[in-house]
């Protein structure tokens, strides 16, 4: 591997410059991949089915019948009840984000078609401030889920997410708690719940929402869990197992249902919608 | 009988000890030196309470793990005039990180169910620290749907630094046993009381904590990441964290009573005696009990479902955001 590290000591920020845009390093396999075959490939890497994270519209466009979503609540504005500030204040960061993203938080809600099927479906973009969980989301998903019920439709999530998030403090904390509750109601009245985990999903969203579908997906080598990796080698001073916390992982420990290329997610959510509808 | 004192409780300790020595000098002996003990026993009043009533919140945070705060079973046994704690999930093992059981306060039957710290470094470990696995959440939601189905009021103490961050958790369903929790939790068809006893670390407080009312004691945390979490994240500095960046984080973060109360998150804050709940527990659970038998009596005359409704309506309260229309 001499070589590697050679070239990467060697490159300067402007040759990466030049580079970006036309060829991708893998996160997982680590083989340089020409960037058109990645897009041409729904962003999977062609080696090693690695499913490179996307965007919340793009897998929009992916998941739904062309032209067939209309945006829910995507007027809803975080407030900043802590008045909380780090580096920069939490209400600048959002309007980073915002610019960054051109999303106005890191979840969008729409009413859709999915081969014909009426859903309710929530994406979360993990590019938005780490796909992080605060009022927002919470208040986004729990309509979503009231919304499924008042239709009768079945609600999917796809989640991609570090967790609760910090910012919005123990506000973050109870929307564990609202969606949980808001997905309840749904489990009393026979709608399909169908949960659908992308890299990476972690902390209070994975413990709230995302695990309590009726059907739990995960796209393949996607990172699943409760803590991080990191929190959790730091506290047992081990390294970690190669496959841990990833969906082949999950699968085999019996906590999802199945995983599912990003090609084949379409259908087979029309084929689950069918099953139980 | 050792005590344990916090940094900034450095000048009580001092003149603690003083009052200490000058008892042991005069004991036995012609010396009267009561009206200096006397004197000497104000002084420690008055310095008590004037730190106490300036405690930053992470001089909070210390107190609300101090190693010699009450615990669940430490309220249990001065609560109730019966208890039989009952173990296991019946499907892995049974988590020592939370306890649980039927329990008589005032002649009610209830399930009591709680994070338990262990005290001395044997039950510390056999605890896990207050940290649960996957069937400690399974074991409670157990347990309260025995409540349920019994129809007695279910009472939970909250005091951990979170849930395990381990791979057998992980293996077993971390994630998944406390979201479970979380929703049951909002189903129940009892009354459902919460009180944070210490620390409220975070999902795995949450998920012995939805409920009709919550209280917290007045030094106790309630947080969605500890302070020394948050500091590492947002500076980075990587182990080189100082007890001034834990302290700018538990500001930072409004995680005491004091704060959740203002918020609307808790319906009270039940007093502490001065010095901290370990100051006096028996005082501390007689207050507590009756907190307690207030809300059972409050919460015992609604149905099931309008209970239910309640606790789903104040869930889907919580939130601070703004609709731009």
């Amino acid at each position: 591997m001499a070589w590697f590290k050679k070239t990467k000591e060697t490159k300067t920020d402007k040759k990466v410059k030049t580079q970006e845009g036309l060829w991708v390093k893998c996160d997982s396999c680590k083989e340089i991949i020409y960037k058109k075959e990645i897009d041409r490939n729904l962003k999977v890497c062609p080696k090693c089915n690695y499913h490179f994270r996307i965007r919340a519209r793009d897998r929009l466009k992916l998941l739904i019948d062309e032209g067939s979503a209309t945006e829910l609540d995507s007027d809803l504005m975080s407030g900043d009840p802590l008045d909380f500030k780090d580096i920069t204040p939490y209400k600048e960061r959002l309007k980073e984000n915002q610019k960054k993203s051109g999303l106005h938080e890191s979840a969008i809600s729409v009413d859709a078609l999915i081969e014909g099927h009426a859903v309710s479906l929530v994406i979360m973009d993990f590019s938005f401030m780490g796909g992080s969980m605060g009022s927002v989301v919470g208040e986004k998903v729990s309509r979503a889920a009231e919304q499924a019920l008042e239709k009768k439709q079945p609600l999917i999530i796809v989640s991609s997410s570090g967790g609760a998030r910090m910012q919005e403090g123990i506000f973050s904390l109870m929307q564990m708690a609202k969606t949980s509750a808001a997905i309840g109601r749904l489990k009393d009245n026979g709608i399909p719940y169908i949960s659908v985990l992308c890299d990476p999903t972690f902390g209070g969203v994975t413990a709230s929402f995302a695990m309590l579908g009726d059907i739990i997906i995960a796209e393949p080598k996607s990172l699943i869990g409760f803590a991080g990796p990191r929190v959790i080698e730091q506290t047992i001073k081990q390294q970690l197992p190669e496959d841990f916390q990833r969906a082949e992982f999950l699968l085999e420990h019996g906590l999802i249902d199945i995983v599912v290329n990003r090609k084949d997610l379409k259908r087979t959510l029309a084929r689950l919608i069918e099953f139980l509808s | 009988m050792i005590r344990y004192y916090l940094e900034f409780e450095k000048p009580i300790e001092e003149l603690e000890l003083k009052i200490e020595e000058l008892r042991r000098i005069s004991n036995g002996k012609d010396i009267d030196i009561s009206s200096e003990i006397k004197k000497l026993e104000k002084k420690v009043r008055d310095i008590r309470s004037e730190i106490f009533s300036t405690l930053t919140p992470w001089q909070k945070t210390l107190i609300a793990r101090h190693p010699d705060r009450p615990y669940t079973l430490d309220y249990i046994n001065l609560i109730t005039d019966d208890f039989i704690e009952l173990h296991g999930d019946r499907r892995f093992s049974d988590d020592k990180a939370i306890v649980g059981g039927l329990a008589k306060i005032n002649n009610i039957t209830v399930v009591i169910i709680g994070h338990q710290k262990g005290r001395g470094t044997k039950e510390r470990i056999q605890r896990n620290f207050g940290q649960p696995h996957p069937e400690g959440y399974r074991k409670a939601l157990r347990l309260m749907k025995l409540a349920e189905r019994f129809k007695r009021p279910i009472i939970t103490f909250i005091d951990t630094p979170g849930a395990y961050p381990g791979i057998g958790a992980e293996e077993r369903g971390q994630a998944e046993a406390i979201a479970v929790n979380l929703m049951e939790m909002s189903r129940i068809r009892t009354p459902i009381i919460s009180i944070v006893i210490g620390e409220g670390g975070s999902g795995g407080a949450l998920a012995l904590g939805v409920a009709d009312r919550i209280f917290m004691l007045e030094y106790s945390i309630y947080s969605v990441i500890s302070p020394e979490g948050c500091a590492a994240i947002l500076w980075k500095k990587n182990g080189d964290l100082s007890y001034e960046d834990f302290s700018r984080a538990a500001s930072a973060l409004r995680l005491t009573a004091q704060d959740l109360i203002s918020f609307k998150i808790i319906d009270g804050i039940i007093p502490e005696p001065l010095g901290g709940a370990h100051r006096d527990p028996e005082w501390m659970a007689k207050k507590i009990l009756e907190n307690i038998l207030t809300a059972v009596e409050e919460l015992k005359t609604k149905t099931p479902g309008k209970l239910i409704e309640e606790r789903y309506r104040r869930l889907r309260r919580t939130g601070s955001f703004e609709e731009m229309k």
